[in-house]
């Protein structure tokens, strides 16, 4: 294991990363905050250090199209995009999941208009669950740089085919500069070889693919892709393991445990939130109170069984979710508890939107939603609670 | 490849679109039909939502024999522009990459995947079969509906004759680009197209061909009138067949007389309704454009 030591931003991880995982060809639009991803790629393939086609697309829609089209063909694709370009290339991540394209995008997870705002929150890709791609979210610009490779050995497995979105907080991470431990090529190739599929058009086989279906077989197909995300916890696990082999950096697959043994609440985090958790546990813990942290790292595939396993022994459950679904909930939530529903005796979970537009979400916030947690006050108690509100909300 | 033109009596008896599912007497399966013919085995098609591809592509029947796919209905530049980028990534070679997509998928929704595509002079084919209106969901009007189309969104009655807008002006608007290479065609002058698609296999960088096709369903014309309407769209100047290349436009057909627009408009149930007005207005702008054509292009 050789690591070279470097001083960079989230979005240059993200590219680094992207880098050593040689993808034949990029295909991006710029949005902030990840433009930068895009900048350091096109200069990567001018400089020579990236041997790959760089297309100057128009739009993400084009971004996700020209993609697919390089995955079409049995080539590594790579794209990077944000919110409202997330949601202009919906379609497609519909369209890649479906036909079952691994391309790996990473998302800056920025806030949605209106109102306008470049500031992140994770309303972007939560509003593409259903999209059918992998999403996994990191907590620092070391994780970006390994979740890009990793997410290609997940991928690209061969009972996965589906493609991969890389989240990072907008600004938090994209913007923010961390000493990291930069894998060497050859390592990293010995880690993930050259993409091998016969999902692709090939001239000495020709083939159709993006067909159409007729409601004799759309479900068998639907089923198909379902199992294959169903497939990717366990892959997902593996390639944590064997990357943590190689790289001497293990996350836990689907979710990260921070000090859960006999917790008596756990707060479930996602993304770069985790950060600023982690030391308000800490600090609890020395004061001898029982407070856990579930680093949900996953969001497709749902690591429902775990987060099941980690509620048995717990009295209350907190969810932070850095997005809402107007007029009821967190989308984190709603998994959740989806999740506790299918378990006998479950513990109550509560909802904390904050952080959205870019609003910090400080230690002290995080404290006090530990302490609302472990009072039990259960009939006043309101399941959706909004954190570091800047008014007075009439009750 | 052999300078030799391609005709009924060389062309190759392989078929690589076949067994699909368009009408009878489908002016865009005959365009398909042909262009792979001169493009051959070693293509990779990209066609989007439209009548093609739905036609062509019901699983477990596949009617391309070649490499094919769907692309979503906006994205047909885009996709078939990385195609060629991850063929050419992967050291793929002898190959031609193929958009083909219908006026709607080329003029209005995939306008701008197809401007970025020319805009980057990737080395790709785009071919746009018009047929004049979204004929897969029902033939609503489209941004290539002529002036006077009676269409199920551009209905004719005692207000409006039809679609009442002119044809957008693909051909211009793509040489505007200043593309490697355009042409018009039309599937009534099928060896004219047919060595325009082989001219545009030798070129180096973005080619754009726009044939004219039929479509009796829509158009609402007998289905052993296609070619021949196609032919007759040439003839009475309302179509042209013309080139851009290195920079210029040239026309490949400058027909002395023409033959009766009307004749040719009320031969079909679309145009039935138009009263001799609305042909004179026709019958003017096709003036006003071929004046422009003669000064301009020849
Ligand atoms: C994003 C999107 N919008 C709308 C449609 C519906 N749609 C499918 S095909 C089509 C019309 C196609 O017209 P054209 O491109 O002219 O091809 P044609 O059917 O006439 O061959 C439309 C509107 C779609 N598939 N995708
Ligand atoms: S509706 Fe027209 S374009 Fe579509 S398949 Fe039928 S004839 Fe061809
Ligand atoms: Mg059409």
């Amino acid at each position: 294991m050789s690591n070279n030591k470097c001083f960079v931003s989230g979005d240059e991880a993200v590219a680094l990363g992207a880098r050593l995982a040689r993808p034949n060809v990029i295909s991006a639009y710029p949005i902030t905050p990840q433009t930068i991803v895009v900048e350091r790629l096109s200069e990567f393939v001018e400089d020579g250090s990236l041997e790959a086609e760089f297309m100057h697309v128009e739009s993400e829609h084009s971004a996700m199209s020209a993609a697919m089209g390089v995955s079409s063909v049995g080539a590594r694709a790579f794209t990077a995009t944000s919110s409202q370009g997330l949601l202009h290339m919906s379609e497609g991540l519909h369209y890649a999941s479906g036909a079952r394209f691994p391309i790996v995008m990473m998302n800056a997870n920025r806030a949605l208009a209106v109102p306008w705002s470049i500031y992140g929150d994770q309303s972007d890709s939560m509003s593409q669950l259903n999209s059918g791609w992998i999403q996994v979210y990191v907590e620092d610009a070391q994780e970006a740089l390994d979740m890009t490779i990793q997410a290609y050995k997940i991928a690209e497995d061969g009972n996965v085919l589906t493609p991969f979105m890389v989240n990072l907080d907008g600004f938090i991470l994209t913007h923010t500069y961390e000493l990291l431990n930069l894998p060497n090529q050859e390592e990293v190739d010995e880690f993930l070889p050259k993409y091998e599929t016969e999902n692709k058009m090939d001239l000495e086989n020709p083939k159709s693919l993006c067909f159409s279906s007729t409601p004799l077989d759309n479900l068998e197909f639907k089923y198909q892709q379902h199992m294959a995300m169903i497939n990717s916890k366990e892959v997902i696990e593996k390639v944590d393991k064997d990357y943590g082999d190689k790289f001497g950096r293990y996350y836990g697959g689907l979710i990260e445990e921070y000090k859960c043994d006999d917790a008596s609440v756990l707060l479930v985090t996602v993304g770069s939130v985790t950060g600023t958790a982690r030391v308000v546990v800490d600090n609890m813990r020395s004061e001898g109170i029982k407070v856990g942290l579930v680093k949900l790292r996953y969001m497709r595939p749902f690591p429902e069984e775990k987060i099941i396993e980690l509620s048995k022994n717990v009295d209350k459950i907190g969810v932070i979710d850095k997005n809402i679904s107007h007029g009821y909930e967190g989308t984190v939530f709603t998994h959740i508890n989806s999740a506790l529903s299918k378990m006998n005796n479950s513990p109550k979970a509560i909802n904390f939107i904050g952080g959205m537009g870019g609003r910090d979400i400080s230690k002290e916030d995080i404290k006090e939603i530990f302490k609302s947690l472990l009072t039990t006050n259960e009939d006043k108690e309101k399941t959706v609670q909004f954190i570091g509100m800047g008014c007075e909300i009439d009750e | 490849m052999s300078n030799e033109k391609i005709n009924a009596k060389n062309i190759t008896e392989d078929e690589y679109f076949y067994g699909h599912k368009a009408c009878a007497g489908c002016g865009g399966s005959v365009a398909v039909r042909l262009a792979l013919k001169v493009l051959g085995k070693r293509t990779f098609s990209v066609l989007p939502a439209g009548c093609m591809s739905a036609v062509g592509f019901i699983y477990p029947q596949m009617a391309f024999s070649t490499n094919a796919m769907i692309a979503p209905f906006p994205a047909t530049g885009a996709m078939i522009s990385g195609v060629a980028a991850g063929a050419k990534a992967l050291g793929i070679k002898d190959f031609h990459a193929v958009g083909i997509a219908g006026d709607g998928g080329t003029a209005d929704i995939g306008f701008q995947a197809l401007s970025g595509a020319i805009d980057r002079g990737d080395n790709i084919i785009y071919i746009c079969y018009d047929n004049e209106a979204y004929m897969n969901t029902g033939i609503q009007k489209s941004g290539l509906t002529p002036y006077g189309t009676k269409t199920t969104t551009s209905p004719a009655g005692e207000n409006l004759p039809g679609s009442i807008r002119q044809k957008k002006n693909m051909f211009e608007i793509v040489a505007a680009h200043d593309i490697d290479y355009a042409a018009t065609c039309s599937i009534g002058y099928p060896n004219d197209f047919l060595n325009k698609l082989k001219k545009a296999k030798k070129i180096k960088g973005t080619s754009y061909i726009h044939v004219y096709a039929s479509c009796p369903t829509g158009w609402g014309s007998p289905t052993n009138t296609s070619i021949d309407l196609a032919k007759k769209a040439v003839d009475c100047g309302l179509w042209y067949l013309a080139e851009y290349e290195n920079g210029e436009f040239k026309l490949n057909k400058n027909p002395k007389k023409f033959i009766s627009v009307k004749d040719y408009l009320l031969n079909q149930g679309r145009f039935k309704h138009l009263k001799e007005e609305d042909i004179n207005v026709i019958i003017k702008n096709r003036d006003k454009k071929w004046e422009k054509i003669r000064k301009n292009w020849l």
